[in-house]
């Protein structure tokens, strides 16, 4: 084969490789996109075909989301859980961050270590035990619960992905700024804080999105819908006995997944390093 | 000199400690539980000793939990693996739209998973499923007796795994395309310019050289997918008959629903052998990061 026709071979074969995982990763939302408008009548009616609409769109599903259903409620819940969450994973994880990174040497690294593997140790391992220790709190079925349990997978992702981006900033720094008469703390606050805004940011955007994905504890903790999270609330309890609501249930799953997508995808490297130090250099 | 001694600590102290109380202690708390007959609601408790591992081991549900666990965990990290490396080289290069792509692939890994199961549920409906009706235009199917997605034991097993491939798969594909980034160009540059093929390129450099970061991608993978039951939880609730039952959702039936924490505690032990083995190589590869 001459060496044109090869490249263009290879060419056709990537984008047929991108356009096959393109449609098998996106058909889900786009399947959510077309049903979130479609009157009851057209989707439950079998002879019609389902890409098409074959009655006018309508907005009925939102309508009913937003006024009958206790969504609005769930986005609320979330976003506030997420909002302390993130301040309670900054106050710990910032200064611990900083702290294994440049104040206790080589065994610093060693415990940040330590703290990262606590990471693995998933929510399906630790949710029974947890029930009791909440209950103990008395903050069953409340929204306080998961907000007190989830900064204990925040804070160890955190710590590890700052502990990285404070190494990063040369030590020089640090050592000048005390020179100049800042105290080791001063040094943290003034110097150290406003340097590494994007990592911090990341840490934000991280620990807000773990709060909108997590799915176990919620669960496990809060047994009233009025307490919910989005993430728990949407396939739950938006449902009326057996009866799936799927135009309304596929709205409320694109208005949740495509802002955080947006959201999370912006500062998806950051996250994948922490991952990844060690394997790749 | 002197208040920086104390800095440190007082800086660290309080993560440690919120890290300790909430996940060590409940850690432990698992497995002293596993050794009582402790139930939800009441306070009083007795050693058994493993009396609940007895038990747990000679209930035939949790034994297909077990290997459940291990056929839903293998052949969705064998399938993301195929498809992480394809899709990771089909990304790795400059080409218009690479950026919309990438947020387009990533979708599935950065939504709640929660709700893009429920996505699934909505596609894999026993009448309305989209898939079926195409398969009925294409005469794949007959009308009235299309697969019952979620209802048959083995559609169950398979429609399970694959959507959690479909979830894990961006994870890994960019974990892989962070490796591919990382290898020198001229490498396989030099190579292909010797004359190896494009095949031989990859499987005597390209992979070689990537195998470390493989390794990072199926280990999380392989934890991320053995303690998670949202999934199926979702879509199948461990049915029809306990087919799709994993350790994590069994634990979750069992110790919450169930209100029995001595034995729910108890099969969500068996979730521990696999972490073990996991920390032992994140160890192993974060010490080889120290050294080099």
């Amino acid at each position: 084969m001459p060496r044109r026709a090869r490249t263009w071979m290879a060419k056709i074969v990537m984008w047929a490789v991108r356009l096959f995982f393109a449609v098998i990763l996106g058909f889900p939302f786009y399947w959510m996109l077309i049903t979130t408008f479609k009157r009851n009548t057209d989707l439950n009616n079998l002879e019609n075909n389902p890409f098409l609409y074959n009655e006018r769109p309508t907005l009925d599903h939102l309508r009913l989301l937003f006024h009958e259903t206790m969504f609005p409620r769930w986005v609320l819940n979330t976003a506030f859980a997420g909002l302390v969450v993130v301040i309670i994973t900054l106050l710990l994880a910032v200064p611990a961050a900083y702290a294994l990174a440049r104040l206790t040497g080589n065994w610093g690294a060693q415990l940040g270590i330590g703290v990262f593997l606590t990471y693995l140790i998933p929510p399906t391992l630790l949710f029974i035990p947890l029930s009791k220790v909440v209950a103990l709190l008395g903050l069953q079925d409340s929204l306080w619960s998961i907000i007190i349990v989830y900064p204990s997978f925040t804070i160890p992702f955190s710590v590890w992905l700052l502990m990285g981006f404070f190494k990063s900033i040369p030590k020089d720094l640090d050592d000048a700024a005390m020179v100049d008469g800042l105290t080791r703390w001063g040094a943290f606050v003034k110097l150290m804080i406003p340097m590494s805004v994007s990592g911090i940011l990341t840490v934000v955007i991280f620990s807000f999105t773990l709060v909108t994905q997590e799915f176990v504890y919620a669960l496990t903790f809060i047994a009233s819908a009025a307490h919910q999270t989005v993430g728990v609330g949407v396939p739950t309890y938006l449902l009326r006995g057996d009866v799936y609501y799927w135009g309304s249930l596929m709205a409320a799953c694109l208005i949740t997944s495509v802002p955080i997508g947006i959201l999370y995808n912006l500062f998806l490297d950051r996250f994948i390093e922490g991952f990844t130090v060690g394997a790749v250099k | 000199m002197r208040r920086q001694r104390w800095l440190g600590p007082a800086m660290f102290m309080p993560a440690i400690l919120y890290i300790v109380a909430l996940v060590g202690v409940p850690f432990f708390m698992a497995f002293f539980y596993s050794l009582t007959d402790a139930k939800v609601g009441s306070t009083t408790y007795h050693f058994v000793g493993l009396h609940n591992f007895v038990d747990v081991l000679r209930n035939p549900t949790f034994r297909r939990s077990l290997q459940n666990s291990f056929v839903f965990t293998i052949s969705s990290q064998i399938l993301v693996l195929i498809g992480a490396n394809v899709l990771a080289l089909a990304l790795k290069d400059a080409f218009p739209g690479r950026r919309f792509l990438r947020f387009l692939i990533l979708l599935p890994w950065v939504a709640p998973v929660s709700i893009g199961s429920l996505g699934w549920k909505w596609i894999l409906d026993s009448l309305y499923s989209v898939i079926s009706w195409v398969g009925v235009q294409l005469h794949i199917f007959h009308k009235f007796d299309t697969p019952m997605w979620l209802g048959e034991p083995k559609l169950a097993m398979m429609s399970v795994i694959l959507v959690h491939t479909w979830h894990m798969l961006p994870f890994a594909t960019v974990i892989i395309l962070a490796g591919l980034t990382a290898i020198p160009k001229d490498i396989p540059e030099a190579a292909s310019v010797d004359g190896a093929c494009f095949f031989r390129t990859l499987f005597q450099i390209t992979i070689p050289m990537m195998l470390p970061i493989i390794n990072v991608a199926v280990l999380f993978g392989a934890i991320f997918t053995f303690t998670d039951m949202t999934v199926i939880y979702i879509l199948t609730r461990g049915g029809p008959y306990d087919t799709t039952q994993v350790i994590p959702s069994e634990a979750f039936f069992t110790g919450v629903l169930g209100s029995d924490l001595a034995e729910g505690a108890t099969i969500s032990i068996f979730l521990v052998p696999l972490l073990v083995i996991a920390a032992y190589f994140m160890l192993r590869t974060a010490h080889r990061a120290e050294v080099t």
